[in-house]
């Protein structure tokens, strides 16, 4: 079986690491200790592995598209992360994490949050473990995402606005790592991408490989061959894509297509294309890409999509991107959201602007007729109707 | 031969007034001045931050000094241009301070051969790990005389104290608290963790640095170690009072 792992410092090639200041130094070394002989024992898998099954409702379907098939000429699957209980891939990573800070005697949980589908993720994962949830979201998101923040209030967490900065997702997490100094010792962090320091990249993609390993075994049973030829996700931290690409890692049949947010244009200025235009450097404790200047400050980045919206991207991307074992490409907010609607129409599936990258990327493949492709479908798009709603009165 | 940080604890090994600054804050070219004016008030020792758009350890009043001198257009190119003629001015210990990323997008050995020419005496980068510092950095900062200040925190266990004590050599930073920049804490909350420290009978002496504000933190401070570092104080006030001679000598008085 093919996967990723990183070194004993937690570094892919020359991307990830922990850069962090030493006041962060106790609680990740207690993480990097502790994480696989507390994951990897069965106990914890039998756990992990119900709840999944029970709680979040795994395994997601994996569909064929007879529709999208026909468009594309060939054959299309879409892997069903929307189907998941509070309807992202999101809630894969927080159930591994909460029972994980259970077993490090955790009284406290705080996250970050973009679009708020981490948010609810984590709050969800709160409200069942019985544990105390602080989500972290930027001032602007929380205005433009109010009903997962009232889903998250709902559950029982609290929502802090990050006011700092451009107070979007970058932000949300520093004000999160700055939580994490101040409380040591009682607080597990949930991180919810494969970003930030060593381990965290590589606890959350554990956590995530549950998507391919369903999709080997859902594919081999419709078409006898578990490989499929390609594979597109959408990538911000890039949770989901590792998620999808897992285990088809140097398969040497699979191509791993990543899909960026190129908001306006890569050229516009207004772009969250990290691979585009990044440059080597470290952020939130990971040296990978990022949108910076020359003298090394972060840039804000731009999607139309909140949970795409952030300047670097998961070391593990980076280490992919460098070594050609995926191809990382980029799509419009424009052509995400012609995707959605596509999709909305054509097979009666409503997809999160995130995914919507994912699926607009079809359109600029050129595939063989018995090509197999899976788009994983990361997020349904109830919270992208408001945005949806305004390209629909153009419509008309 | 001794380093002037070294020389600065050899002839006072208590009650070491730091300052901390933002470069760039609040006016762009204003570096040189508060240099001067902080040295003319007595002031032991001087931290220019260099300023990241993304301050992990900072608390708001750094954030956002930090934020405004980015504004203003400060870089790490324009403060190395600022400081060349330092050293024909004052003789004072000065240490830069600030993130890894613009240090990386600067060039690491470009930044430590431009410190040592322009006559900066230390660095302390919070967010590049001790590990990573003697596997990659040690033997460049070594060879240029740069001393690299780490910090300690409660957290931080005895074992790796000394660890940090037998890399340093200058001076060891210690956090007062578990927390960011800027926040008042009671600093008598923490004497079991100073004792802890004092009782390791460390090679390099210890500076107390976050949450120092006034003059009975400042005093109690010192009390267990030799002196304090004093930043976002200070930044709030060259925000309320402004950077001239009377204002930083002002505040300056408050701690003597």
């Amino acid at each position: 079986m093919n996967s990723i792992h990183p070194d004993k410092n937690g570094f892919y090639g020359e991307f990830g690491g922990a850069f962090i200041p030493e006041m962060l130094y106790p609680n990740i070394q207690e993480l990097q200790e502790q994480y696989l002989g507390i994951i990897n024992t069965t106990e914890f898998q039998q756990e992990f592995q119900s709840l999944l099954k029970d709680y979040v409702g795994r395994p997601t379907p994996l569909f064929y598209s007879k529709n999208l098939s026909a468009e594309f000429g060939a054959h299309i699957y879409l892997k069903r992360e929307d189907l998941n209980h509070t309807g992202a891939h999101k809630i894969n990573n927080t159930i591994g994490q909460i029972l994980l800070a259970k077993r490090l005697h955790k009284k406290r949980i705080i996250a970050e949050t973009g679009a708020g589908q981490h948010g609810v993720a984590t709050a969800t994962a709160c409200a069942l473990a019985g544990i105390d949830c602080t989500i972290f979201m930027g001032e602007i998101d929380i205005q433009r995402q109010m009903p997962n923040v009232e889903r998250m209030k709902l559950l029982g967490a609290k929502v802090v606005p990050a006011t700092s900065g451009s107070k979007t997702l970058k932000d949300a997490t520093n004000e999160a790592i700055r939580e994490w100094i101040n409380n040591p010792v009682d607080t597990h962090y949930i991180i919810g991408s494969v970003v930030g320091p060593h381990p965290y990249p590589d606890l959350v993609a554990r956590f995530q490989s549950v998507i391919s390993q369903e999709i080997k075994q859902q594919l081999f049973e419709k078409t006898g061959d578990e490989n499929p030829d390609y594979i597109i996700a959408c990538i911000g931290g890039g949770s989901n894509a590792i998620g999808a690409f897992y285990h088809f890692i140097d398969n040497g049949k699979t191509k791993l297509i990543a899909v960026e947010a190129g908001g306006e244009g890569i050229n516009s200025g207004k772009t969250a294309a990290t691979i585009a235009l990044g440059k080597k450097g470290i952020i939130h404790g990971s040296k990978t890409y990022l949108i910076q200047t020359e003298d090394g400050q972060i840039i804000e980045p731009h999607s139309i999509s909140a949970g795409l919206d952030y300047p670097g991207i998961g070391p593990i991307h980076a280490y992919l991107h460098d070594t050609g074992k995926a191809i990382v490409v980029n799509i419009t907010d424009i052509e995400a959201i012609e995707a959605a609607f596509y999709l909305s129409r054509k097979d009666g599936i409503i997809p999160a602007l995130e995914s919507a990258h994912a699926l607009a990327y079809l359109k600029k493949m050129k595939f063989k007729s018995d090509d197999v492709v899976i788009v994983n479908l990361s997020g349904r798009g109830d919270k992208d109707m408001s945005t949806y709603q305004k390209f629909m009165n153009y419509e008309h | 031969m001794s380093t002037r940080i070294q020389q600065l604890f050899s002839k006072k090994n208590r009650k070491i007034l730091s300052i901390y600054f933002t470069a760039g804050y609040p006016t762009l070219n204003g570096t040189i001045e508060i240099i001067q004016n902080l040295a003319d008030a007595g002031v032991d020792l001087i931290e220019i931050g260099f300023p990241f758009s993304d301050p992990l350890a900072d608390g708001p009043v750094i954030q956002q000094s930090s934020q405004k001198a980015i504004e203003n257009g400060m870089t790490l190119k324009l403060l190395f241009e600022q400081l060349k003629n330092i050293r024909q001015q004052t003789n004072i210990p000065i240490i830069l301070m600030g993130y890894l990323n613009p240090v990386l997008q600067f060039g690491v050995e470009e930044f430590i051969e431009k410190c040592a020419e322009v006559g900066i005496d230390g660095v302390i980068i919070p967010d590049l790990p001790v590990d990573y510092y003697e596997a990659h950095f040690k033997n460049l900062f070594r060879k240029n005389g740069i001393s690299n200040i780490l910090l300690i925190t409660p957290e931080t266990n005895s074992a790796r104290v000394q660890m940090i004590d037998a890399l340093s050599d200058g001076f060891i930073y210690m956090v007062s608290s578990n927390s960011i920049t800027g926040s008042e804490n009671n600093l008598a909350h923490q004497s079991d963790y100073f004792n802890r420290i004092n009782q390791l009978n460390l090679t390099n002496p210890t500076l107390i640095g976050f949450g120092i504000h006034d003059k009975q933190t400042f005093e109690s401070a010192c009390k267990n170690s030799s002196g304090a570092i004093i930043g976002s104080a200070f930044v709030k006030h060259l925000t309320t009072y402004g950077a001239s001679k009377e204002s930083i000598s002002e505040f300056v008085k408050k701690f003597k």
